[in-house]
């Protein structure tokens, strides 16, 4: 599903983000992405929804070779992909019901599709009463579930997470991680960079340990790792 | 494009002025100062033109035929005359008709004058006008070399001073609203900017959900139109008024010969719609600019 091989990432200035990457993530996996900062991990998990071009070596999402991609088919190929933010990157005008069918409406679906699609991940992440309401009204857990509620509305089979939980406390950090796990139980791929040592420990998942730019560890059912 | 989603740009360009309101409100006032300066200056640059266009077409070029010539020499005259390219009428007025004009012209001195109807020292005068009123001095250097033509006589010195002036007043005239138009682009598209800029954190969603370029594109640009068009909409009240209060006021009291204001009706349409392609092409072109710089993947 999601496939490196032999990726690289150098910036302008020297800096190499990601030294010679192997990965395969297959359909339905859930991975946490662990490391310290500035290991390389948003460089990782930027690469994957196109937002970075790997400076060597190839990378295929959902069967589509990224480093061959024209620009003018990125947005076509991140219509299968649901991405999840630290900042939840919400729009403050939009009502939570807008912010949801914004991505559904960029695609140019049939009004009635959206209003019915909308309404069901909201459902879905629990806000179905709260669908008026502009995201300052809302918790951090709330927003961050609106977040994620439109990272699915268009049925992605890839979801990516950087630091979903990053400005939340512990109990709400659960919450969103009791969303994610039911929208992986859907077969959807999660890919979640994440520093809770709580989470990964107790929620058993496949970890990839980054550190300076290079893959330290793979594990199926793996530790965090690293003390906090 | 689906009918649904042009439907979706129109309500949510719409819809975003409205969310953007102080930002709004300063793109819009930022037209409306421009466009007003724009304006009123097109509007008295219009009318010195106008003015001036009025004492150019006076000028005309009065030859005289020699009292040698006979009929058909006269006749010839003409023809030639009307051959050159530059010209656009020429009239015959024999001397009669020029001493009959000379007395009408001096009015009580002129019947001094009167004595002279037996013997005419006057001649017969080709009265001709250029399509160009700047013509004036390269037809009269051709009609000059005709056979029989005694002189010619166009105003000189005074012409050439004439049309020098003009020339530098009008060429001044399109330096500065080629400067203002100039200043009020910047002016506006960097207003239209701050606003854009603001809205960045949008622009990065709708890319990131997977929106095409033109899709993030199209309420830019009905907003940037929206902006300029609503921008243009108090110019166009203040200088229609007043040009209009203007002319009814100033129009009747002005007995100065070449002295008269463009009349209200076509002139006061044509700024109007000037202003309104201006607005909306600034306004398009500065937020299309500013969001360019945003859709670079």
């Amino acid at each position: 599903m999601i496939e490196m091989s032999e990726v690289s990432k150098t910036y302008p200035n020297g800096v190499v983000a990601v030294n010679s990457f192997n990965v395969k993530i297959k359909q339905g996996e859930f991975v946490y992405v662990v490391g310290p900062s500035g290991s390389g991990k948003t460089t990782f998990i930027k690469m994957m929804y196109r937002e970075e071009k790997p400076t060597t070596g190839s990378i295929t999402v959902n069967g589509i070779n990224l480093s061959k991609i024209r620009n003018t088919k990125v947005p076509l190929f991140r219509r299968n992909l649901g991405v999840v933010f630290q900042d939840f990157k919400l729009l403050p005008t939009l009502t939570v019901y807008e912010n949801v069918a914004f991505a559904m409406e960029v695609i140019e679906k049939h009004p009635v599709e959206i209003k019915r699609r909308v309404m069901e991940v909201l459902d879905l992440v629990g806000l179905k009463h709260k669908v008026r309401m502009l995201p300052d009204e809302l918790s951090g857990g709330e927003q961050q579930r609106v977040s994620i509620a439109r990272s699915i509305v268009n049925s992605p089979k890839v979801v990516i997470a950087d630091e979903p939980t990053g400005n939340l406390d512990p109990e709400t950090s659960w919450e969103i991680m009791n969303t994610l796990e039911e929208i992986n139980k859907r077969d959807t791929t999660i890919v979640m960079a994440t520093h809770n040592k709580d989470i990964v420990n107790n929620l058993k998942h496949r970890v990839i340990a980054i550190e300076n730019g290079r893959i330290v560890r793979d594990e199926q059912r793996g530790e965090y790792g690293y003390e906090i | 494009m689906k009918f649904n989603t042009l439907r979706r740009h129109f309500r949510e360009s719409g819809k975003n002025l409205g969310r953007n309101g102080w930002m709004t409100f300063a793109s819009i006032s930022a037209v409306t100062v421009t466009l007003l300066l724009v304006g009123v200056f097109f509007v008295i640059m219009m009318n010195l033109n106008h003015i001036a266009g009025n004492v150019e077409k006076d000028v005309e070029i009065r030859a005289h035929v020699d009292s040698a010539a006979n009929d058909q020499d006269r006749e010839m005259i003409g023809r030639k005359i009307e051959q050159i390219p530059e010209v656009d009428t020429s009239r015959f007025s024999p001397k009669e008709k020029e001493l009959t004009n000379l007395i009408q012209d001096l009015g009580e001195d002129g019947d001094a004058f009167k004595l002279f109807e037996q013997d005419n020292p006057l001649r017969d005068v080709y009265i001709i006008k250029t399509k160009n009123p700047q013509d004036v001095i390269k037809v009269a250097k051709e009609v000059e070399g005709l056979n029989y033509i005694q002189k010619v006589n166009y105003g000189q010195g005074y012409v050439e001073k004439l049309f020098d002036v003009v020339n530098v007043a009008r060429n001044i005239g399109i330096i500065l609203i080629l400067g203002l138009l100039f200043t009020a682009m910047f002016l506006i598209s960097n207003t239209i900017k701050i606003t854009i800029v603001a809205r960045r954190k949008e622009i990065e969603i709708m890319r990131l959900v997977g929106a095409t370029n033109s899709f993030i594109r199209w309420p830019f640009f009905l907003e940037g139109l929206w902006l300029g068009m609503l921008g243009a909409v108090l110019p166009i009240i203040l200088i229609g008024t007043g040009y209009y209060y203007l002319y009814e006021t100033v129009s009747p009291r002005i007995d100065i010969k070449f002295v008269e204001l463009l009349s209200v009706n076509p002139f006061i349409i044509q700024v109007s719609a000037i202003l309104l392609l201006l607005g909306a092409l600034i306004g398009v072109w500065g937020s299309m600019m500013t969001v360019r710089k945003f859709l670079k993947i």
